[in-house]
């Protein structure tokens, strides 16, 4: 790209900020009752979260790999590259996630939900709620129409933020290969948001910003102490 | 008294309310002027100066709605004596929601249709231009264009090579935002070509030292993309009065304004807003109706707005 200095985020904007969410007012109408199963998914997860256990853990990768795989297919594949063709990327990407999660979380059992300290955990259940909780009602606090709203598992930004609180929670070593993708897509979410002046973009911006900004001083206090924490777990010590 | 209508007489009601029902219409089509035109150099075919843009406006995707919406801006364009419709395969679904307008209006006659080729490598242009008329449903398209002056050398040799064919009437290069403005004049010395466009209105008026005197001299016609700055334009003048002599040039609001500036300059051939709006359509075609600014207004013009 050629003077690339002078492009601005504007510039790459290829669509009107109410088509965008009108977008999700289509989607929404297209999986109904999609949103129910989402809905008690996450709710599902958190139950999970309370006591966490090995086959608890498989069960929560596996509900974030079928989320991500499902946002990947039926939101960015399906229905954004109807106004953003570069969306079937980010699908792929979102597929890549969902199949980390997969093989990490699922298949070898390396991921298990229990925090180092009780700020992660404080923090990372927190988000999580509000990934489920705030996110249906920013639009419509903002003046957009409920049937906009964006939830959890099957809109892209609630599922990301929703993703990197349960990585917060993840014992030992923090998993940085699945942090990648959902702050990549937070970064670009924010940015079309922005670009649009919608201020969603702030709350974007905050909570994956605070839940990286965690993980970061999780992992700086994990270094400086020194400890060597396991990445798996019997599900018997984490009772 | 009453009295029985005879055939001739009901016949004769029957012509005289007929064309009472036309003469309002007729009437009023006499009374505003024609829409003001300009020749294209190379043909002497003239293009009312007023077009329509579809870069963000027309990307509505599959919803049904927002895409019945855009035809609707699409008859008022065409009702209002418009003729020029641009786009682009970068502009995501734009294209076939141009195509759904014009399968909806049944192909109005009086179209010019303006394209662009916007692919790496002249091989893959020939493909992407067939995608992209079958998207709009038409025969052939009027212009095609290099979008951003993408892969020009390899791209403007096939495109002249489809005039030669009869497969496209014109032939041109764009740039927008005043970006590769040294490859542009390049182009323009060195091509021979039909149309150029660029980006031009009263804030960002860098094209008027070189590029519309030189497309001038080299008989190009020009179209103008970003009249209104993306609306920021009409944002940052809207709220303030406009000045009383816009009257004097038949101007009736800040978007007419800004366009009869623009298609004043005796370079620029047309204009292309973008809009998704019935009401906006006909304030932008508005533009193209009545006087324009001589030189001395179009420079009381920009020194107004500087103040602003």
């Amino acid at each position: 790209m050629s003077e690339w200095w002078t492009y601005t985020l504007q510039d790459f904007l290829m669509f009107s900020p109410r088509t965008y969410f009108r977008m999700f007012e289509l989607y929404n109408r297209e999986i109904w009752p999609a949103q129910i199963a989402a809905i008690l998914l996450g709710f599902a997860v958190l139950f999970l979260l309370r006591r966490p256990t090995a086959a608890g853990s498989r069960v929560v990768c596996a509900a974030l790999a079928a989320c991500w795989l499902w946002v990947a297919v039926a939101f960015h594949i399906h229905r954004y590259t109807g106004i953003f063709t570069a969306a079937v990327y980010i699908g792929a990407a979102f597929v890549l996630e969902a199949v980390l999660f997969f093989i990490e979380g699922v298949l070898a059992g390396r991921l298990l939900f229990v925090p180092a300290s009780r700020t992660a955990r404080r923090a990372g259940l927190a988000i999580f709620l509000l990934a489920l909780a705030l996110y249906p009602i920013i639009g419509p606090i903002l003046g957009r129409p409920w049937r906009q709203m964006q939830l959890f598992g099957v809109a892209p930004d609630p599922t990301a933020v929703a993703t990197l609180a349960l990585l917060l929670l993840i014992q030992g070593r923090a998993r940085w290969e699945l942090w990648i993708v959902p702050i990549l897509w937070c970064a670009v979410s924010a940015a079309t948001l922005g670009a649009m002046k919608a201020p969603d973009a702030w709350i974007l911006i905050a909570l994956a910003g605070v839940a990286a900004a965690l993980a970061i001083r999780e992992s700086l206090r994990r270094r400086r102490s020194g400890a060597v924490v396991p990445g798996v777990v019997p599900a018997s010590r984490a009772n | 008294m009453t009295r029985h209508l005879s055939r001739r007489d009901w016949l004769a009601s029957l012509a005289a309310a007929s064309v009472a029902s036309i003469i309002p219409d007729w009437a009023a089509s006499q009374a505003r002027s024609a829409i003001l035109t300009r020749p294209i150099p190379s043909s002497g075919e003239s293009l009312p100066v007023v077009g329509l843009g579809s870069w963000v406006t027309f990307n509505v995707g599959e919803d049904r709605a927002a895409r019945d919406a855009c035809a609707e801006v699409m008859r008022a364009f065409f009702q209002e004596g418009g003729r020029l419709i641009d786009s682009s395969p970068m502009y995501g679904s734009s294209q076939e929601v141009i195509g759904y307008g014009l399968q909806k209006l049944n192909h109005p006659t009086q179209l010019f249709a303006a394209d662009k080729v916007w692919i790496s490598g002249g091989a893959r242009g020939p493909a992407q231009i067939e995608e992209s008329r079958k998207h709009w449903t038409v025969p052939r398209f009027d212009l095609l264009q290099v979008h951003n002056a993408l892969d020009w050398e390899e791209h403007l040799p096939t495109l002249s090579a489809m005039k030669s064919a009869g497969r496209v009437r014109y032939v041109g290069v764009t740039t927008s935002e005043g970006r590769r403005h040294a490859e542009i004049e390049k182009i323009l010395r060195s091509q021979p070509m039909d149309f150029v466009q660029v980006t031009y209105n009263i804030v960002d008026r860098e094209v008027e030292e070189r590029i519309l005197p030189l497309a001038r001299e080299r008989r190009v016609a020009v179209i103008i993309n970003r009249p209104f700055q993306r609306g920021a334009l009409i944002d940052r003048f809207g709220k303030a009065p406009l000045p009383p002599w816009a009257a004097d040039f038949d101007c009736k609001s800040w978007p007419q304004f800004l366009l009869k500036f623009i298609v004043s300059h005796p370079a620029v051939t047309c204009a292309i807003p973008a809009t998704s709006r019935v009401d906006h359509v006909r304030e932008n075609l508005g533009a193209a109706y009545g006087r324009l600014p001589d030189e001395a207004t179009r420079a009381r013009m920009a020194a107004y707005v500087e103040k602003l």
